[in-house]
């Protein structure tokens, strides 16, 4: 049988990149494609073209045997092309079925035909096992079953060919289980399959074939059966890499940050972090899990004196620090990677040497009163970029020129670069290929090693079993357990990062959040 | 220490960021980016201004119904009144090329002060655009919008006007300064204000400082009836003392010392801007405050800070017309420097240079407007609609670039004109 879909010699420049070169691809009716490499391979491009966002410069696509001109997502949807982004195209405010229908509404003597949408979600979902209840409003749901809205999505414009794009972002363990499990149902049900990811595990469980894309080119195809997670490294990254981290036993030393009873409200005055309290030795790593949303963003501001804390204390080497400015806290000997290194780690528009040097431009040696030293700056800033890395054509272009890896190594050389008694680096490989998040674990070990306390915050379950000593799992703001690493498993992780601790618990708790069952009563609780 | 079991990498990154593979555009490359949209907006200003002229004229309206018959007498007509226009325009503003050059070689210093005076007195326009220019400038980079400067100007030409007539008996060498300093300080404070409200409350200062002006007219108003009000009928305060003048440069100009301060406080400005760290701290809050925020940076003083400086700035462009051109204080006696400043920061994107370029042409074209008006009977308004024009174009930049099909650099520096409603 013919492939479904082809692509030959698509090719896509930008001004100053090559980001598609002359790519070769096919998809197989009925089968899952994994498309797998890192940050800046390409894969989004592709996918982009393939859905009529960008027009190729060279190249042809063949769908179903017939040469195709995709000149808009329009175009796309009619030839039964869906795309899931990786950041959800849903109105909060609407409900499921006003979500699923926008754009091809069904009428009734032109009034909304809201009945009908509704009971052909209903079919579909039971069709997929893709269940929603569709009144309910999308800033309600879940992020799981949010995804479960955006194939439904695709599955309502009848679409064949469903394209996803690093679905498992931000989903659980558990979570990203059900998805697979919706996937096998689709490709049982004749769908064909394109995944988007660059996490090697997920690709060896769920897909068919495996093509790898590095530096815009096809590298190679695989099949899972026959490869496994260190030769796909790889064929991504073009050389040896090391999947995890060789981690020395923790000598953990005195308290370096204690957290009593914090109470943080985020931005609309709601309490995201309820009584959270926990201590960060010296040259120890405690990791904070959980699924972003739980509270960790607000968590970290408060202790980075970002953010006003409600209640509570926190102290930093014995100082009290719940109110202090993030300077003060900074001066204790508090480093900070922050969550969103392009909004609040870096200055994107000032020069890589600026940025190298943002946390301590105020002082000598690189100002004496309040003229700055630009030549002590430049020699810092290069000493710097050569020390970790930093690959850039100059340390004086703009840091948005950056690679996300690289301008993470500009925040790590900054942060690094001064005596730090505790590290606070919340989700810091975040968009990082995989040689930068490599270097970056590495770097963190070394400085738990020499006896920084680490407060490590991340959504990546792999991350936090490779990094810390003792693993914290935060849910709705609460920390509900805390567990040393050794002997953590991701099953038991995963499951506390929804909140429950059994999987039966877990089944209930899905039927409520995609509105199809009733909470369980507190006896109900007790008694399972 | 960790080990670090990683093989060794290749000597060129495998994986390198195709971003980082585009060269830095060059210096020259940079600037001729830079210069694109304002120069262009410059001259669709002035082709829709002469649209305006060719069609408000006499002669080519006496042609228009001819125009299928007689196409040539038509645009002869529109020729003549766009060159006319333009031509006494610039000679108003600049002097005439001609007479510049056959005084000078005559070496006659009645001639030659005679042939130099337009471009003198452009330049004395000038002086207090650069001043207020940089003041909004300033704003900008620090992500404000100071529509205060007018009130401002007002506020430091109040202030230099009362220690210039009220102290007397002092050298000039301390009675100068001191007006000076008396003008930028009330000007600081009419900037301080609003800045200290936007930092605690959150209150917009575009909302603000409209407001502040309009209080500062009324005060004025008031003190110049009243408690300024030198005698005799008309509401205006009393001369200044000679010592609080701003010295002429050349005997028979009236171009002051003022023009060469507004000069040096441009250079200040770019000093302060690039070279310190409050500048660096000020441009951080103005384009990323939240990077501030995490960097440290104390985000009130720097909007206090701005505000202040901004509205000195502005103090200081009143002051300078006090004490150099005026002499004394009258309610009219600003066209609107604060806001045509604003056209003029944005046309100087924001930048020292680039201010002090914009406000010499803007300069030219308020000082040749009169005798525009003179020979060839276009109303001064013109020049409003022109410098209006510019402001159009340079506020929305894709109009320019789609009618010359120029394609948008990579800016590096994405101008923020100001933030806080609901972003």
């Amino acid at each position: 049988m013919p492939p479904i879909l082809e692509l030959h010699g698509v090719t896509k420049r930008f001004p100053g990149v090559l980001a598609n070169d002359h790519i070769d691809l096919t998809l197989n009716q009925g089968e899952i494609l994994a498309l797998l490499g890192e940050n800046g391979a390409g894969k989004t491009t592709l996918m982009n073209i393939l859905y009529g966002l960008y027009h190729p410069d060279e190249g042809q696509i063949v769908v179903r045997g017939q040469p195709a001109k995709l000149t808009s997502p329009q175009d796309a949807i009619a030839l039964g092309i869906g795309m899931v982004h990786q950041h959800f195209m849903l109105v909060p405010v609407f409900t499921v079925a006003e979500n699923v229908m926008l754009g091809v509404e069904e009428q009734r003597y032109g009034v909304l035909d809201r009945q009908s949408v509704a009971r052909h979600i209903t079919e579909i979902s039971s069709q997929y096992g893709l269940l929603v209840n569709p009144n309910l409003y999308v800033k309600d749901l879940g992020v799981g079953i949010q995804q479960r809205v955006e194939i439904i999505k695709l599955l309502y414009r009848h679409a064949d060919i469903l394209i996803l794009d690093e679905p498992t972002a931000v989903l659980t363990p558990q979570e990203a289980d059900d998805l697979f499990q919706v996937l096998r149902n689709l490709k049982a049900q004749g769908k064909s399959i394109i995944f988007i990811t660059h996490k090697l595990r997920e690709v060896l469980a769920i897909a068919d074939r495996i093509t790898v894309l590095r530096g815009g080119k096809v590298v190679g195809t695989a099949e899972p059966a026959k490869t496994n997670s260190a030769e796909l490294a790889r064929m991504m990254v073009g050389r040896e890499v090391i999947l995890s981290v060789n981690k020395k036993p923790a000598q953990p030393g005195e308290v370096v940050m204690a957290v009593e009873d914090l109470n943080v409200l985020d931005d609309r005055k709601n309490l995201t972090v309820q009584g959270v309290s926990f201590q960060v030795h010296a040259g120890e790593v405690l990791g904070v899990a959980g699924v972003q949303g739980n509270g960790q963003t607000e968590l970290v501001e408060a202790l980075t004196g970002l953010r006003p804390a409600a209640a509570g204390q926190v102290s930093v080497a014995g100082h009290d620090t719940t109110a202090a400015t993030p300077r003060a806290i900074a001066e204790l000997g508090v480093g900070h990677v922050p969550e969103d290194r392009q909004a609040d780690g870096l200055v994107l528009s000032y020069p890589v040497e600026d940025n190298l040097v943002l946390n301590e431009y105020y002082r000598a040696p690189f100002a004496h009163g309040i003229v700055l030293d630009e030549r002590a700056i430049e020699a810092a800033a290069v000493t710097r970029a050569k020390e970790y890395d930093v690959r850039t054509p100059s340390i004086l272009v703009p840091v948005s020129n950056l690679s996300g890896g690289n301008q993470q190594k500009v925040i790590v050389a900054r942060e690094f670069s001064r005596p730090l008694k505790l590290l606070i680096a919340s989700q810091p490989t975040r968009g990082l290929d995989v040689g930068s998040i490599e270097y970056i674990h590495n770097r963190i070990m070394a400085k738990r090693d020499e006896g920084t306390a680490v407060l490590l915050v991340s959504n990546e379950l792999d991350e936090i079993l490779s990094l810390s000593d003792r693993i914290a799992i935060m849910y709705k703001g609460k920390i509900i357990d805390t567990l040393p690493a050794a002997g953590a498993t991701k099953e038991a992780l995963g499951l506390l990062m929804a909140g429950v601790h059994s999987r039966d618990e877990l089944a209930v708790q899905l039927q409520v959040e995609a509105g199809l069952a009733e909470p369980p009563t507190p006896a109900e609780v007790k008694a399972a | 220490m960790a080990e670090l079991t990683v093989a060794p990498k290749p000597a060129a990154p495998p994986s390198a960021p195709p971003a980082a593979a585009a060269a830095a555009p060059s210096a020259l490359q940079r600037v001729l980016d830079a210069l694109t949209v304002p120069v262009l907006s410059v001259l669709t200003a002035m082709i829709v201004g002469a649209v305006i002229i060719a069609i408000s004229d006499d002669a080519v309206l006496a042609a228009l119904p001819h125009a299928l018959t007689n196409p040539l007498s038509l645009l002869g007509a529109i020729w003549n009144a766009v060159w006319l226009a333009y031509s006494s325009l610039l000679s108003g503003a600049l002097g005439s090329p001609r007479d510049i050059v056959s005084a000078l070689a005559s070496g006659n210093s009645a001639a030659i002060i005679k042939a130099v005076n337009p471009l003198s007195e452009s330049l004395v326009t000038s002086a207090p655009y650069i001043f207020a220019g940089l003041a909004v400038a300033l704003g900008f980079r620090a992500g404000l919008f100071n529509i205060g400067a007018e009130g401002q100007i007002f506020a430091g030409a109040l202030a230099s006007a009362y220690v210039g007539y009220a102290i007397t008996g002092l050298p000039w060498i301390i009675h100068l300064p001191l007006a000076l300093l008396a003008g930028a300080a009330a000007g600081a404070i009419a900037g301080a204000i609003p800045g200290y409200l936007k930092a605690k409350t959150g209150a917009h200062e575009v909302i603000t400082t409209i407001m502040l002006n309009y209080m500062i007219f009324n005060l004025s108003d008031w003190l110049l009836n009243g408690p300024m009000k030198a005698k005799g009928g008309n509401p205006r305060s009393p001369e200044i003392e000679s010592s609080a003048y701003l010295p002429v440069l050349f005997n028979g100009l009236r171009i002051h010392w003022g023009f060469i301060i507004a000069l040096v406080m441009a250079g200040l400005v770019y000093w302060f801007l690039w070279k310190t760290t409050l500048g660096f701290e000020l441009r951080m809050v103005g384009v990323n405050p939240r990077a501030a925020k995490y960097a440290g940076v104390n985000i009130t003083r720097n909007i206090v800070l701005a505000m202040a400086l901004s509205g000195a700035l502005a103090g200081l462009a009143g002051a300078n017309e006090l004490l150099g051109v005026n002499h004394y204080m009258a309610n009219a006696f600003s066209p609107g420097y604060g806001f045509d400043s604003i056209a003029l920061a944005l046309l100087g994107k924001s930048h020292p240079l680039g201010v002090v370029l914009a406000a010499l042409l803007f300069g030219v074209l308020r000082s040749g407007a009169t005798r525009m008006q003179t020979i060839a009977n276009v109303p001064v308004d013109i020049i409003s609609i022109i410098q209006a024009l510019i402001i159009a174009f340079i506020a929305a930049p894709a109009i320019v670039r789609w009618i010359y099909r120029v394609r948008a650099a990579r800016t590096t520096e994405r101008e923020v004109f100001t933030r806080g409603w609901g972003g």
